[in-house]
C-alpha cells in the first residue's frame, strides 16, 4: 500500500464521518461546522485525483461562500429546537434503509464495469490544461454557450436573492 | 496508485449521506447542506472520470472540467435562492421548520 493510498484512506474516512455528523448532529452550528470540515475532505480528494484548480476553487467556493451564507441563515433563523427536539422525523429509519439500499445498488452496478478496479496512474504535469480549458470556455466551438447561459443564471439567481429575501415595507401574508 | 473504485464508492457513500440527510432532516437549511453534500459526490465522481478519461486518451480532457465548474455555479446559484427563500419564509412564519410550512394547506 502506498502514501498516496493512506492519504486518501484517511481523507475518506474523515470526509465520511463528518459527512455523517453534518446530518446526525443535533445542534445546527455543529452541523455546518461538520460540514466545512466535509467539504475540505472533499477539496483534498480534488487535489488526490491531480486537479489542483478545482481544488482551490472548492475551498474558495463551498468554504469560503458558501458555508458562509449558510452560517449566516443558521444565525438569522434560530429557533429553540437545539437539544430537547429531534432534528430528524419521526420514521427516520425509512430513508436510512433506503439510503443504504441504494449505496448497495450502486456499488454492485458499479462492480460489474470492467474497468472498476483500474488503478490511477500518475499524469503528466501538463494534464490539467488550464490555458485550453479557459480557452474552451469562451471559443464558439466550445461551450460559450453554456458559460454565457451560466453567467446570467448566477446573475438572476442573485438578483433573485435579494428581491426574495429583502424586507417589503407593506403587510404581507 | 489508487484504484478508481475506491472514488466511486466513497462519492458513492456521501451520496447516500447526503441523500438520507435530505430525506430525513426537519431544518430546511440542514436539507440545504444535504444537497451540497450530494452535489459533492457527483463532483468526486465527475473529476474521478476525467482523470481516468485522461489516462486512457492523453491530456486536453475539457468536457469534465466544464461540467464540475457547471456544478459549481448551480450549487453557488441554488444556495443563494434556497437561503433567501427559508429567511423569507422564516420572517412569515417564524419557523425553519419544513413540517410547519404549511401555508398551502387547504
Amino acid at each position: 500500500m502506498s502514501g498516496l493510498q493512506i492519504v486518501f484512506l484517511i481523507v475518506a474516512v474523515v470526509t465520511l464521518f463528518s459527512g455523517v455528523m453534518v446530518v446526525a448532529s443535533r445542534k445546527m452550528m455543529h452541523s455546518a461546522l461538520w460540514l466545512i470540515l466535509t467539504l475540505l475532505g472533499v477539496a483534498i480528494l480534488f487535489a488526490t485525483l491531480q486537479a489542483g484548480f478545482f481544488a482551490i476553487v472548492q475551498v474558495l467556493v463551498y468554504i469560503g461562500a458558501i458555508s458562509i451564507l449558510i452560517i449566516f441563515t443558521l444565525m438569522l433563523t434560530r429557533r429553540v429546537m437545539d437539544e430537547e427536539h429531534p432534528q430528524v422525523i419521526k420514521g427516520w429509519w425509512l430513508p436510512a434503509v433506503m439510503a443504504v439500499i441504494l449505496f448497495g445498488l450502486i456499488a454492485g452496478f458499479l462492480a460489474t464495469w470492467k474497468d472498476f478496479q483500474v488503478m490511477l496512474n500518475e499524469l503528466p504535469a501538463d494534464a490539467e490544461n488550464l490555458a485550453a480549458f479557459g480557452s474552451a470556455l469562451v471559443n464558439p466551438a466550445g461551450y460559450v454557450i453554456p458559460f454565457e447561459v451560466a453567467s446570467v443564471l448566477l446573475l438572476a439567481a442573485l438578483v433573485g436573492a435579494i428581491y426574495i429575501a429583502a424586507e417589503r415595507k407593506e403587510k404581507v401574508g | 496508485m489508487i484504484p478508481l473504485s475506491w472514488y466511486l464508492i466513497a462519492a458513492a457513500a456521501l451520496f447516500c449521506i447526503g441523500l438520507f440527510g435530505v430525506l430525513s432532516r426537519k431544518n430546511a437549511v440542514s436539507i440545504l447542506m444535504s444537497v451540497e453534500l450530494m452535489l459533492n459526490a457527483v463532483n468526486i465522481n465527475l473529476l474521478a472520470f476525467w482523470h481516468y478519461h485522461t489516462q486512457l486518451q492523453g491530456a486536453g480532457q475539457i468536457t469534465p472540467q466544464v461540467f464540475v465548474a457547471m456544478v459549481f455555479i448551480v450549487a453557488a446559484a441554488e444556495v443563494a435562492v434556497g437561503l433567501a427563500l427559508i429567511i423569507s419564509a422564516y420572517r412569515r412564519r417564524e419557523t425553519p421548520v419544513v413540517d410547519e410550512m404549511t401555508l398551502l394547506k387547504g
